[in-house]
Protein backbone atom coordinates (compact mmCIF):
# COMPACT_ATOMS: atom_id res chain seq x y z
CA UNK A 1 0.00 0.00 0.00
CA UNK A 2 1.17 3.53 -0.76
CA UNK A 3 1.25 5.43 2.47
CA UNK A 4 0.07 9.05 2.14
CA UNK A 5 2.86 11.57 1.86
CA UNK A 6 3.60 13.58 4.92
CA UNK A 7 3.36 17.30 4.23
CA UNK A 8 5.84 19.10 6.33
CA UNK A 9 4.21 21.59 8.67
CA UNK A 10 5.89 24.93 9.06
CA UNK A 11 4.80 26.91 12.09
CA UNK A 12 3.57 30.35 10.93
CA UNK A 13 5.93 33.26 11.41
CA UNK A 14 3.47 35.95 10.26
CA UNK A 15 -0.14 36.44 11.32
CA UNK A 16 -1.29 36.25 7.68
CA UNK A 17 -0.01 32.68 7.47
CA UNK A 18 -2.66 31.63 9.97
CA UNK A 19 -5.88 30.22 8.52
CA UNK A 20 -8.98 32.39 8.87
CA UNK A 21 -10.56 30.57 11.76
CA UNK A 22 -9.85 26.94 12.48
CA UNK A 23 -10.68 25.65 8.97
CA UNK A 24 -7.54 25.00 7.03
CA UNK A 25 -6.29 22.87 4.15
CA UNK A 26 -6.20 19.20 5.08
CA UNK A 27 -3.04 17.08 5.01
CA UNK A 28 -0.87 18.73 7.63
CA UNK A 29 0.29 17.13 10.80
CA UNK A 30 1.91 19.70 13.00
CA UNK A 31 3.39 17.05 15.30
CA UNK A 32 4.39 13.39 15.16
CA UNK A 33 3.78 10.97 18.03
CA UNK A 34 7.36 9.76 18.29
CA UNK A 35 8.06 11.97 21.30
CA UNK A 36 5.73 9.90 23.48
CA UNK A 37 7.63 6.67 22.93
CA UNK A 38 9.79 5.08 25.59
CA UNK A 39 9.93 1.59 24.04
CA UNK A 40 9.99 0.64 20.38
CA UNK A 41 8.80 -2.49 18.53
CA UNK A 42 11.47 -4.65 16.92
CA UNK A 43 10.45 -7.60 14.65
CA UNK A 44 12.17 -10.92 14.48
CA UNK A 45 11.71 -11.50 10.75
CA UNK A 46 12.50 -15.22 11.07
CA UNK A 47 9.66 -15.72 13.54
CA UNK A 48 7.18 -13.47 11.72
CA UNK A 49 4.69 -15.34 9.50
CA UNK A 50 3.32 -12.15 7.94
CA UNK A 51 -0.21 -12.73 9.25
CA UNK A 52 -0.70 -8.92 9.46
CA UNK A 53 -2.44 -8.98 12.84
CA UNK A 54 -0.12 -6.19 13.97
CA UNK A 55 -0.88 -4.25 10.81
CA UNK A 56 -4.62 -4.46 11.48
CA UNK A 57 -4.48 -3.75 15.19
CA UNK A 58 -1.93 -0.96 15.53
CA UNK A 59 -4.10 1.91 16.78
CA UNK A 60 -2.00 4.45 14.88
CA UNK A 61 -1.71 2.67 11.57
CA UNK A 62 2.05 2.82 11.80
CA UNK A 63 2.80 -0.79 10.82
CA UNK A 64 4.02 -0.82 7.24
CA UNK A 65 3.75 -3.75 4.79
CA UNK A 66 7.11 -3.60 3.12
CA UNK A 67 7.31 -6.33 0.40
CA UNK A 68 6.54 -9.23 2.70
CA UNK A 69 8.36 -7.65 5.61
CA UNK A 70 6.88 -5.82 8.59
CA UNK A 71 8.37 -2.40 9.32
CA UNK A 72 7.17 0.58 11.34
CA UNK A 73 6.75 4.27 10.62
CA UNK A 74 8.78 5.45 13.56
CA UNK A 75 7.52 9.04 13.22
CA UNK A 76 4.13 7.90 14.44
CA UNK A 77 4.71 4.77 16.52
CA UNK A 78 3.88 5.75 20.08
CA UNK A 79 5.36 2.61 21.60
CA UNK A 80 2.12 1.28 23.07
CA UNK A 81 3.07 -2.36 22.53
CA UNK A 82 -0.33 -3.46 21.15
CA UNK A 83 1.42 -5.07 18.17
CA UNK A 84 3.75 -7.06 20.39
CA UNK A 85 0.86 -8.16 22.62
CA UNK A 86 -1.28 -9.28 19.67
CA UNK A 87 1.42 -11.07 17.65
CA UNK A 88 0.55 -14.81 17.68
CA UNK A 89 4.22 -15.71 17.13
CA UNK A 90 5.70 -13.37 19.75
CA UNK A 91 7.76 -12.01 16.90
CA UNK A 92 7.70 -8.42 18.18
CA UNK A 93 9.79 -7.36 21.11
CA UNK A 94 9.46 -3.98 22.78
CA UNK A 95 12.92 -2.58 23.27
CA UNK A 96 13.83 0.36 25.49
CA UNK A 97 14.64 3.50 23.49
CA UNK B 1 -36.64 53.16 -9.39
CA UNK B 2 -39.82 51.14 -8.82
CA UNK B 3 -41.33 51.53 -5.39
CA UNK B 4 -43.11 48.69 -3.67
CA UNK B 5 -44.28 49.79 -0.26
CA UNK B 6 -46.30 47.50 1.97
CA UNK B 7 -47.67 47.94 5.48
CA UNK B 8 -45.91 45.40 7.69
CA UNK B 9 -44.47 44.89 11.16
CA UNK B 10 -40.78 44.96 12.01
CA UNK B 11 -40.74 41.18 12.33
CA UNK B 12 -42.23 40.81 8.85
CA UNK B 13 -39.78 43.35 7.47
CA UNK B 14 -36.93 41.18 8.75
CA UNK B 15 -38.46 38.12 7.09
CA UNK B 16 -38.68 40.03 3.80
CA UNK B 17 -35.04 41.07 4.12
CA UNK B 18 -34.05 37.47 4.73
CA UNK B 19 -36.07 36.17 1.76
CA UNK B 20 -34.47 38.74 -0.53
CA UNK B 21 -30.99 37.70 0.67
CA UNK B 22 -31.61 34.13 -0.54
CA UNK B 23 -30.25 32.13 2.40
CA UNK B 24 -29.71 28.41 1.83
CA UNK B 25 -30.51 27.48 5.41
CA UNK B 26 -32.72 29.12 8.02
CA UNK B 27 -32.63 27.47 11.44
CA UNK B 28 -34.46 29.18 14.25
CA UNK B 29 -36.61 28.50 17.27
CA UNK B 30 -39.59 30.77 17.89
CA UNK B 31 -39.61 33.10 20.88
CA UNK B 32 -41.70 36.17 21.66
CA UNK B 33 -41.31 38.80 20.22
CA UNK B 34 -39.35 37.30 17.31
CA UNK B 35 -41.93 34.59 16.51
CA UNK B 36 -43.59 36.30 13.55
CA UNK B 37 -40.28 36.49 11.68
CA UNK B 38 -39.76 32.77 12.06
CA UNK B 39 -43.36 31.95 11.15
CA UNK B 40 -43.18 34.03 7.98
CA UNK B 41 -39.90 32.40 6.95
CA UNK B 42 -41.33 28.94 7.55
CA UNK B 43 -44.33 29.85 5.39
CA UNK B 44 -42.12 31.27 2.66
CA UNK B 45 -40.00 28.11 2.64
CA UNK B 46 -43.11 25.92 2.48
CA UNK B 47 -44.74 27.86 -0.35
CA UNK B 48 -41.50 28.02 -2.30
CA UNK B 49 -41.43 31.81 -2.14
CA UNK B 50 -38.04 31.35 -0.48
CA UNK B 51 -35.79 28.68 -1.96
CA UNK B 52 -33.79 27.95 1.17
CA UNK B 53 -34.29 25.10 3.58
CA UNK B 54 -36.12 25.83 6.84
CA UNK B 55 -34.80 23.60 9.61
CA UNK B 56 -37.09 22.93 12.53
CA UNK B 57 -34.69 22.74 15.44
CA UNK B 58 -35.52 21.87 19.01
CA UNK B 59 -33.75 24.78 20.68
CA UNK B 60 -31.74 27.93 20.14
CA UNK B 61 -28.56 26.02 20.93
CA UNK B 62 -29.37 23.73 18.00
CA UNK B 63 -30.35 26.69 15.82
CA UNK B 64 -26.94 28.29 16.07
CA UNK B 65 -25.23 24.89 15.75
CA UNK B 66 -27.14 24.08 12.56
CA UNK B 67 -26.36 27.46 11.00
CA UNK B 68 -22.67 27.05 11.83
CA UNK B 69 -22.55 23.62 10.23
CA UNK B 70 -24.28 24.88 7.11
CA UNK B 71 -22.09 27.97 6.95
CA UNK B 72 -18.93 25.87 7.14
CA UNK B 73 -19.83 24.18 3.85
CA UNK B 74 -20.47 27.51 2.17
CA UNK B 75 -24.19 28.06 2.78
CA UNK B 76 -25.69 31.47 3.49
CA UNK B 77 -27.51 31.08 6.79
CA UNK B 78 -29.96 32.88 9.02
CA UNK B 79 -31.15 32.49 12.56
CA UNK B 80 -33.21 34.64 14.90
CA UNK B 81 -33.79 34.83 18.60
CA UNK B 82 -34.48 37.01 21.60
CA UNK B 83 -33.80 37.29 25.32
CA UNK B 84 -33.61 33.87 27.04
CA UNK B 85 -33.24 32.20 23.65
CA UNK B 86 -30.29 34.37 22.74
CA UNK B 87 -28.69 33.58 26.09
CA UNK B 88 -29.28 29.89 25.50
CA UNK B 89 -27.35 30.35 22.23
CA UNK B 90 -24.51 32.11 24.01
CA UNK B 91 -22.08 29.19 23.90
CA UNK B 92 -22.64 28.84 20.16
CA UNK B 93 -22.22 32.57 19.56
CA UNK B 94 -18.59 32.34 20.64
CA UNK B 95 -18.07 29.18 18.59
CA UNK B 96 -19.53 30.92 15.56
CA UNK B 97 -17.38 34.04 15.71
CA UNK B 98 -14.29 31.94 16.47
CA UNK B 99 -15.12 29.69 13.51
CA UNK B 100 -15.38 32.84 11.37
CA UNK B 101 -18.76 31.79 10.01
CA UNK B 102 -20.70 34.80 8.73
CA UNK B 103 -24.09 33.79 10.09
CA UNK B 104 -26.64 36.62 10.16
CA UNK B 105 -29.04 36.78 13.08
CA UNK B 106 -31.97 38.93 14.02
CA UNK B 107 -32.38 39.56 17.71
CA UNK B 108 -35.60 41.03 19.05
CA UNK B 109 -34.34 42.94 22.07
CA UNK B 110 -36.18 41.77 25.15
CA UNK B 111 -35.66 41.83 28.88
CA UNK B 112 -34.14 38.83 30.66
CA UNK B 113 -35.52 36.94 33.65
CA UNK B 114 -36.09 37.13 36.60
CA UNK B 115 -38.61 38.70 37.00
CA UNK B 116 -39.83 37.21 33.75
CA UNK B 117 -40.81 39.77 31.15
CA UNK B 118 -41.54 39.49 27.47
CA UNK B 119 -41.14 43.24 26.97
CA UNK B 120 -38.24 45.11 25.57
CA UNK B 121 -34.94 46.30 26.90
CA UNK B 122 -31.45 45.67 25.58
CA UNK B 123 -29.91 43.63 28.37
CA UNK B 124 -29.97 40.46 26.27
CA UNK B 125 -27.65 41.55 23.46
CA UNK B 126 -25.60 44.06 25.45
CA UNK B 127 -24.66 41.35 27.94
CA UNK B 128 -23.21 39.49 24.93
CA UNK B 129 -21.13 42.33 23.52
CA UNK B 130 -17.96 40.31 23.99
CA UNK B 131 -19.00 37.25 22.00
CA UNK B 132 -17.28 38.45 18.84
CA UNK B 133 -20.36 39.31 16.78
CA UNK B 134 -20.88 42.55 14.92
CA UNK B 135 -23.87 44.21 16.61
CA UNK B 136 -26.07 46.77 14.90
CA UNK B 137 -29.19 48.39 16.43
CA UNK B 138 -31.96 49.67 14.16
CA UNK B 139 -34.58 52.35 14.66
CA UNK B 140 -37.47 51.25 12.45
CA UNK B 141 -38.74 48.37 10.31
CA UNK B 142 -37.26 49.74 7.07
CA UNK B 143 -33.83 49.91 8.65
CA UNK B 144 -34.33 46.36 9.96
CA UNK B 145 -35.03 45.02 6.46
CA UNK B 146 -32.21 47.00 4.90
CA UNK B 147 -29.71 45.96 7.56
CA UNK B 148 -30.42 42.26 7.05
CA UNK B 149 -29.39 42.66 3.41
CA UNK B 150 -26.39 44.80 4.35
CA UNK B 151 -25.44 42.36 7.13
CA UNK B 152 -24.75 39.53 4.68
CA UNK B 153 -22.54 41.75 2.59
CA UNK B 154 -20.59 42.95 5.63
CA UNK B 155 -20.33 39.62 7.45
CA UNK B 156 -19.32 37.65 4.33
CA UNK B 157 -16.64 40.13 3.23
CA UNK B 158 -13.30 38.31 3.01
CA UNK B 159 -11.64 40.77 5.40
CA UNK B 160 -14.45 40.39 7.93
CA UNK B 161 -15.87 36.82 7.98
CA UNK B 162 -17.57 37.56 11.27
CA UNK B 163 -21.18 36.83 12.21
CA UNK B 164 -23.57 39.74 12.58
CA UNK B 165 -26.52 40.40 14.88
CA UNK B 166 -29.23 42.82 13.76
CA UNK B 167 -31.03 44.07 16.88
CA UNK B 168 -34.48 45.58 16.93
CA UNK B 169 -36.48 46.54 19.99
CA UNK B 170 -39.07 43.96 20.99
CA UNK B 171 -42.68 45.04 20.41
CA UNK B 172 -41.81 48.72 19.79
CA UNK B 173 -40.34 47.63 16.44
CA UNK B 174 -41.18 43.96 16.06
CA UNK B 175 -44.94 44.40 16.50
CA UNK B 176 -45.67 47.88 15.19
CA UNK B 177 -46.60 48.39 11.57
CA UNK B 178 -45.19 50.84 9.10
CA UNK B 179 -44.91 51.35 5.37
CA UNK B 180 -41.82 49.47 4.29
CA UNK B 181 -40.26 49.62 0.87
CA UNK B 182 -39.52 46.11 -0.40
CA UNK B 183 -36.56 46.20 -2.77
CA UNK B 184 -36.70 44.41 -6.12
CA UNK B 185 -35.17 40.94 -6.04
CA UNK B 186 -33.01 41.64 -9.09
CA UNK B 187 -31.49 44.67 -7.43
CA UNK B 188 -30.79 42.75 -4.25
CA UNK B 189 -29.18 39.99 -6.31
CA UNK B 190 -26.92 42.55 -7.93
CA UNK B 191 -26.05 44.15 -4.61
CA UNK B 192 -25.55 40.84 -2.80
CA UNK B 193 -23.83 38.18 -4.89
CA UNK B 194 -23.63 34.56 -3.77
CA UNK B 195 -21.54 33.78 -0.68
CA UNK B 196 -17.99 32.80 -1.63
CA UNK B 197 -15.34 31.88 0.88
CA UNK B 198 -11.91 30.29 0.74
CA UNK B 199 -12.85 28.78 4.10
CA UNK B 200 -15.49 26.49 2.64
CA UNK B 201 -15.26 22.78 3.46
CA UNK B 202 -15.78 20.81 0.28
CA UNK B 203 -14.84 17.53 -1.41
CA UNK B 204 -12.84 19.49 -3.99
CA UNK B 205 -10.75 21.26 -1.40
CA UNK B 206 -10.90 19.23 1.80
CA UNK B 207 -10.32 21.07 5.03
CA UNK B 208 -9.51 20.14 8.57
CA UNK B 209 -11.49 21.71 11.35
CA UNK B 210 -8.77 22.38 13.87
CA UNK B 211 -11.05 22.31 16.82
CA UNK B 212 -8.57 23.13 19.53
CA UNK B 213 -5.41 25.12 19.66
CA UNK B 214 -2.89 25.18 22.44
CA UNK B 215 -1.45 28.24 24.20
CA UNK B 216 1.23 28.32 21.43
CA UNK B 217 -1.19 29.75 18.92
CA UNK B 218 -4.60 30.35 20.46
CA UNK B 219 -3.79 34.03 20.95
CA UNK B 220 -3.13 34.45 17.22
CA UNK B 221 -6.66 33.29 16.37
CA UNK B 222 -8.09 35.81 18.82
CA UNK B 223 -5.83 38.53 17.42
CA UNK B 224 -7.21 37.79 13.96
CA UNK B 225 -10.79 37.98 15.17
CA UNK B 226 -10.13 41.37 16.70
CA UNK B 227 -8.46 42.56 13.52
CA UNK B 228 -11.43 41.37 11.44
CA UNK B 229 -13.79 43.31 13.67
CA UNK B 230 -11.74 46.47 13.09
CA UNK B 231 -11.66 45.71 9.35
CA UNK B 232 -15.44 45.70 9.38
CA UNK B 233 -15.51 49.45 10.15
CA UNK B 234 -14.44 50.40 6.63
CA UNK B 235 -16.41 47.55 5.08
CA UNK B 236 -19.69 48.53 6.73
CA UNK B 237 -19.25 52.15 5.61
CA UNK B 238 -18.55 51.06 2.02
CA UNK B 239 -21.51 48.68 2.08
CA UNK B 240 -23.78 51.46 3.38
CA UNK B 241 -22.63 53.76 0.56
CA UNK B 242 -23.15 51.06 -2.05
CA UNK B 243 -26.57 50.38 -0.56
CA UNK B 244 -27.41 54.08 -0.83
CA UNK B 245 -26.28 54.13 -4.46
CA UNK B 246 -28.43 51.09 -5.26
CA UNK B 247 -31.55 51.60 -3.14
CA UNK B 248 -31.47 55.30 -2.28
CA UNK B 249 -31.43 54.83 1.50
CA UNK B 250 -28.39 55.67 3.60
CA UNK B 251 -27.77 55.07 7.29
CA UNK B 252 -24.44 56.82 7.84
CA UNK B 253 -22.42 53.81 8.97
CA UNK B 254 -21.35 53.61 12.61
CA UNK B 255 -23.53 56.42 14.03
CA UNK B 256 -26.07 58.94 12.92
CA UNK B 257 -25.90 62.50 14.23
CA UNK B 258 -29.20 64.37 14.50
CA UNK B 259 -28.96 68.15 14.84
CA UNK B 260 -25.53 67.93 16.49
CA UNK B 261 -23.82 70.61 14.33
CA UNK B 262 -23.84 73.35 16.98
CA UNK B 263 -25.28 71.30 19.86
CA UNK B 264 -24.25 72.03 23.44
CA UNK B 265 -25.75 68.95 25.03
CA UNK B 266 -26.38 65.63 23.35
CA UNK B 267 -28.11 62.40 24.23
CA UNK B 268 -26.60 59.14 23.01
CA UNK B 269 -28.90 56.16 22.50
CA UNK B 270 -29.51 52.93 20.56
CA UNK B 271 -32.55 51.70 18.70
CA UNK B 272 -36.15 52.84 18.73
CA UNK B 273 -35.87 55.39 21.55
CA UNK B 274 -33.92 57.54 19.08
CA UNK B 275 -37.21 58.21 17.32
CA UNK B 276 -38.67 59.74 20.49
CA UNK B 277 -35.48 61.69 21.18
CA UNK B 278 -35.64 63.24 17.68
CA UNK B 279 -39.11 64.62 18.45
CA UNK B 280 -37.89 66.16 21.71
CA UNK B 281 -34.80 67.57 20.00
CA UNK B 282 -37.04 69.31 17.44
CA UNK B 283 -39.27 70.72 20.19
CA UNK B 284 -36.37 72.02 22.29
CA UNK B 285 -34.57 73.37 19.22
CA UNK B 286 -37.73 75.35 18.41
CA UNK B 287 -37.39 76.87 21.90
CA UNK B 288 -33.80 77.84 21.11
CA UNK B 289 -32.10 75.11 23.15
CA UNK B 290 -29.08 73.63 21.45
CA UNK B 291 -29.67 69.90 21.87
CA UNK B 292 -28.86 66.96 19.65
CA UNK B 293 -28.92 63.19 19.34
CA UNK B 294 -26.16 60.71 18.59
CA UNK B 295 -27.71 57.46 17.48
CA UNK B 296 -25.19 54.69 17.94
CA UNK B 297 -25.87 52.12 15.26
CA UNK B 298 -22.97 49.75 15.86
CA UNK B 299 -21.97 48.69 19.38
CA UNK B 300 -19.38 46.27 17.95
CA UNK B 301 -17.21 47.43 16.39
CA UNK B 302 -17.58 50.48 18.64
CA UNK B 303 -17.72 53.97 17.06
CA UNK B 304 -14.85 55.33 19.13
CA UNK B 305 -13.75 57.90 16.53
CA UNK B 306 -17.28 59.25 16.12
CA UNK B 307 -17.90 59.56 19.88
CA UNK B 308 -14.56 61.33 20.38
CA UNK B 309 -15.31 63.68 17.54
CA UNK B 310 -18.69 64.57 19.03
CA UNK B 311 -17.29 64.98 22.55
CA UNK B 312 -14.81 67.57 21.27
CA UNK B 313 -17.71 69.69 20.05
CA UNK B 314 -20.19 69.56 22.97
CA UNK B 315 -20.38 70.42 26.67
CA UNK B 316 -22.38 67.48 27.91
CA UNK B 317 -23.20 63.94 26.87
CA UNK B 318 -25.97 61.87 28.39
CA UNK B 319 -26.24 58.19 27.62
CA UNK B 320 -29.64 56.52 27.61
CA UNK B 321 -29.08 52.87 28.51
CA UNK B 322 -31.84 50.29 28.24
CA UNK B 323 -29.64 48.06 30.32
CA UNK B 324 -27.62 48.08 33.54
CA UNK B 325 -24.46 46.22 34.42
CA UNK B 326 -25.32 45.65 38.06
CA UNK B 327 -22.78 47.09 40.42
CA UNK B 328 -21.46 49.62 37.94
CA UNK B 329 -23.31 51.48 35.18
CA UNK B 330 -25.04 51.03 31.84
CA UNK B 331 -22.92 49.17 29.29
CA UNK B 332 -23.39 51.73 26.54
CA UNK B 333 -22.25 54.40 29.01
CA UNK B 334 -19.12 52.44 29.92
CA UNK B 335 -18.20 52.24 26.25
CA UNK B 336 -19.01 55.88 25.46
CA UNK B 337 -17.14 57.03 28.57
CA UNK B 338 -14.07 55.07 27.59
CA UNK B 339 -13.97 56.87 24.23
CA UNK B 340 -14.50 60.29 25.84
CA UNK B 341 -11.68 59.62 28.32
CA UNK B 342 -9.27 59.54 25.38
CA UNK B 343 -9.78 63.19 24.50
CA UNK B 344 -8.17 66.02 26.35
CA UNK B 345 -11.24 67.99 27.35
CA UNK B 346 -13.79 68.15 30.15
CA UNK B 347 -17.25 66.98 29.13
CA UNK B 348 -20.09 66.67 31.61
CA UNK B 349 -21.49 63.16 31.47
CA UNK B 350 -24.50 61.39 32.84
CA UNK B 351 -26.00 57.95 32.50
CA UNK B 352 -29.77 57.54 32.33
CA UNK B 353 -30.78 53.93 32.83
CA UNK B 354 -34.32 53.46 31.58
CA UNK B 355 -36.79 51.42 29.64
CA UNK B 356 -36.04 48.30 31.67
CA UNK B 357 -38.52 45.46 31.26
CA UNK B 358 -40.35 47.43 28.59
CA UNK B 359 -41.15 50.59 30.57
CA UNK B 360 -41.71 53.46 28.15
CA UNK B 361 -39.22 56.29 28.00
CA UNK B 362 -41.46 59.30 27.50
CA UNK B 363 -40.86 62.61 25.75
CA UNK B 364 -41.18 64.42 29.09
CA UNK B 365 -38.48 62.21 30.57
CA UNK B 366 -36.18 62.87 27.66
CA UNK B 367 -36.70 66.60 28.03
CA UNK B 368 -35.88 66.24 31.72
CA UNK B 369 -32.66 64.39 30.78
CA UNK B 370 -31.63 67.23 28.47
CA UNK B 371 -32.39 69.77 31.21
CA UNK B 372 -30.36 67.78 33.72
CA UNK B 373 -27.44 67.89 31.30
CA UNK B 374 -27.76 71.69 30.97
CA UNK B 375 -27.82 72.16 34.75
CA UNK B 376 -25.03 69.60 35.18
CA UNK B 377 -22.76 71.76 33.02
CA UNK B 378 -23.82 74.93 34.80
CA UNK B 379 -23.31 73.57 38.31
CA UNK B 380 -20.35 71.38 37.42
CA UNK B 381 -22.26 68.50 39.01
CA UNK B 382 -20.73 65.10 39.58
CA UNK B 383 -21.40 62.52 36.92
CA UNK B 384 -24.17 60.17 37.81
CA UNK B 385 -25.78 56.88 36.99
CA UNK B 386 -29.47 57.40 37.45
CA UNK B 387 -32.45 55.06 37.09
CA UNK B 388 -34.94 56.85 34.90
CA UNK B 389 -37.37 56.71 36.35
CA UNK B 390 -38.56 54.82 39.40
CA UNK B 391 -42.30 54.91 40.09
CA UNK B 392 -41.66 55.06 43.84
CA UNK B 393 -39.45 56.99 46.23
CA UNK B 394 -35.94 55.59 46.62
CA UNK B 395 -33.45 55.85 49.49
CA UNK B 396 -31.01 57.95 47.44
S1 LIG C 1 1.48 -10.10 14.04
FE1 LIG C 1 3.49 -10.96 14.34
S2 LIG C 1 3.54 -12.62 12.88
FE2 LIG C 1 1.83 -11.39 12.31
S3 LIG C 1 2.70 -9.99 10.83
FE3 LIG C 1 2.83 -8.96 12.74
S4 LIG C 1 4.86 -9.46 13.49
FE4 LIG C 1 4.40 -10.88 11.88
S1 LIG D 1 3.97 -0.07 19.43
FE1 LIG D 1 1.85 0.57 19.21
S2 LIG D 1 1.99 2.29 17.82
FE2 LIG D 1 3.92 1.24 17.63
S3 LIG D 1 3.62 -0.14 15.95
FE3 LIG D 1 3.11 -1.31 17.78
S4 LIG D 1 0.91 -1.04 18.01
FE4 LIG D 1 1.60 0.52 16.57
Amino acid sequence: MNRPKKTEFKFPTHIDEYPTGPQYAAGYLPETNAGWRSVRPVVDHDACVYCLRCYLLCPDGTVVKDNGKITFDMDYCKGCGVCAHECPKDAIEMVKE
Amino acid sequence: MKSNKIFISGDEAVAQGVRLSRPHVVAAYPITPQTITVERLAEMAESGEMEGEYMHVESEHSAISATMGASSVGARTFTASSSQGLLYMAEGLHYCSGGRWPVVMMNANRSVALPWSIYGDQRDSLSLLDCGWIQVYVEDAQEALDMIIQAYKIAEHKDVLTPMMVNLDGFILTHTYELVDIPEQEMVDKFLPAFQTPNKMSFEEPKNLGFSSKPDDNTEFKYQQNEAMFNSIQVLKDVDQEFADTFGRKYDGMVEEYRCEDAEVVLVALGSVCGTIRVVVDKMRAEGKKVGLLKIRYMRPFPEAEVKDLAKRVNAIGVVDKDISFGYEGTVYTNVNSAISKIDKYVYKSNFVGGLGGRDITKDEIEEMFNKLFSGVENKSEEKVEFFSLNVESND
